[in-house]
């Protein structure tokens, strides 16, 4: 049982720093989509390992299977929300910063 | 460390909601409002295990339901809403 809780500390320690350097990059990169993918990516990771180091910790079934749910939909919504946010972003005409940023929706040849 | 992984998720909410105050452009502040939602999510789970309730895993799962649902709702009329008009860059 001692080991569960060591892998269960462990596992909201990785999803802890996960969840403080995704804030950080959310906080200081240039553009949005940047702050996107910053704040994407992290936020999935660190919500399936916290809920993770939870899942290791609890002992009745029933905790269990509503966390195994949380961790079900969690892993499905959030990058499903973040492509909806970079699309959403695009059709209404934000572009990422450079030169080269023309709208992909243009007949090429 | 559950109470210092419940820390940091509130001072990451904080982080959040400066960025919704600060963010040029509405798609910024809907990005924190969807960081926000799920971040309570979070909250109300590790919440739970501290205080010894874990019948608070009820209210978590259907507070993601909500936040998905909203955050899709509401960039459905901002993507509808821009498509004639385009957004002002920063």
């Amino acid at each position: 049982m001692d080991i569960l809780i060591l892998l269960s500390n462990i596992s909201l320690a990785l999803g802890s720093f996960l969840l403080l350097t995704g804030a950080l990059g959310f906080l200081r990169f240039p553009d949005f989509y940047s702050r996107l993918h910053a704040c994407g990516v992290t936020e999935t990771l660190a919500a399936f390992f916290i809920v993770l180091g939870l899942l290791l910790q609890s002992q009745d079934p029933l905790p269990q299977a509503k966390l195994l749910l949380i961790l079900l939909f969690i892993t499905f919504s959030s990058p499903t929300a973040s492509h909806a946010l970079a699309k959403a972003a695009w059709r209404a005409g934000i572009r990422p910063p450079g030169e080269h940023s023309a709208p992909a929706d243009k007949p090429r040849g | 460390m559950l109470a210092i992984a419940v820390l940091i998720t509130l001072f990451v909410m904080v982080l959040g909601l400066a960025r919704a105050f600060a963010g040029p452009g509405v798609f910024d502040r809907i990005l924190a409002a969807n960081l926000f939602g799920t971040k309570t999510v979070l909250f109300i789970a590790m919440s739970g295990y501290l205080f010894g309730r874990p019948d608070f895993l009820d209210i978590a799962v259907a507070y993601a339901l909500i936040n998905y649902i909203s955050v899709v709702g509401v960039l459905r009329y901002f993507e509808l809403r821009n498509e004639d008009q385009p957004e002002p860059q920063e």
